[in-house]
């Protein structure tokens, strides 16, 4: 599996590490608790299939990315990065 | 008073299999840049003025005269030459002195790319790689700044993994050279 890092284009897959489900770049608003808290720490989605991830790229250009991909099948469907509005 | 001569990590060893030859360069001034956000365009300003170098577009080395700048992953470079980076920098960027961090070796010679070929996942021949290119990658399992440079591929790893890279691309060296022709 190869993902096209927006910064360093193609690149094998050992220089990168996923985080999980991409739901961690997107905190509900404010620091109390609430109905939209509860969702975001407890009641995640676990699609097979077409899904978006936090992955890592340690060893090239150190971005985070949003990969948008199949769980399913590996087919990589974008890739960009999460500081540049990516989440 | 006695003058103490920089000293590198290995002394300058080098080696030879077949076509390739691995040496380990002297050490060089080396500024690690890093813009704060927003920044980009004003240092890229300012280096051109202090150091005649703009900040570099990823995988792309600038040179003028000694001076050289490398992009070394999301928003940072290496500026590679001067023995004091502009004190103004500093005001668009993080500036750190890293000219002991890392061991700089160099692999020539036709067998280059076939020897990288064994543990750099890219494609690291000329007419992929040309001279100018920059990487910030895997050697082994150690992250390494790769650089084509006119004479051949340029590494830059971190002082403390010295002895292993040295030893990982010998191996792979012997590998290359064993093969028959
Ligand atoms: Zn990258």
């Amino acid at each position: 599996m190869r993902l096209d890092c927006p910064l360093c284009g193609p690149r094998d897959l050992r220089e990168f590490t996923p985080r999980g489900a991409a739901v961690h770049a997107r905190r509900p608003e404010g620091e109390t608790w609430s109905e939209a808290w509860h969702h975001h720490l407890h009641l995640r989605d676990n699609p097979a299939g077409r899904s978006e991830e936090l992955w890592y790229h340690g060893s090239g250009c150190t971005a985070w990315l949003i990969v948008e991909r199949d769980t399913a099948t590996h087919e990589v469907f974008s890739v960009r990065l999460a500081a540049e509005g990516g989440a | 008073m006695p003058t103490l001569p920089p000293e590198t990590l290995l002394a300058g060893r080098t080696a030879r299999h077949g076509t390739a030859e691995l040496s380990e360069l002297p050490l060089v001034p080396l500024w690690w840049i890093a813009p704060f956000p927003g920044r980009e365009a004003a240092l890229s300003r300012a280096l051109a003025a202090a150091h005649g170098v703009p900040f570099p577009a990823p995988g792309e080395t600038v040179r003028s005269g000694d001076t050289e700048i490398r992009w070394a992953g999301r928003a940072q470079a290496l500026l590679i030459g001067p023995a004091a980076a502009d004190p103004g920098l500093a005001e668009h960027a993080a500036v750190t002195d890293v000219s002991d961090v890392y061991a700089r070796l160099v692999l020539t010679g036709p067998d280059t790319a076939c020897v990288l070929a064994r543990l750099v996942p890219l494609d690291l021949r000329p007419a992929r790689f040309p001279a100018g290119r920059t990487a910030r990658t895997l050697l082994g399992h150690m992250t390494a700044q790769v650089t084509a440079t006119p004479e051949g591929v340029e590494l830059l790893v971190m002082r403390s993994f010295a002895r292993t890279a040295f030893h990982e691309i010998e191996t792979a060296m012997r590998g290359v050279a064993a093969r028959p022709g």
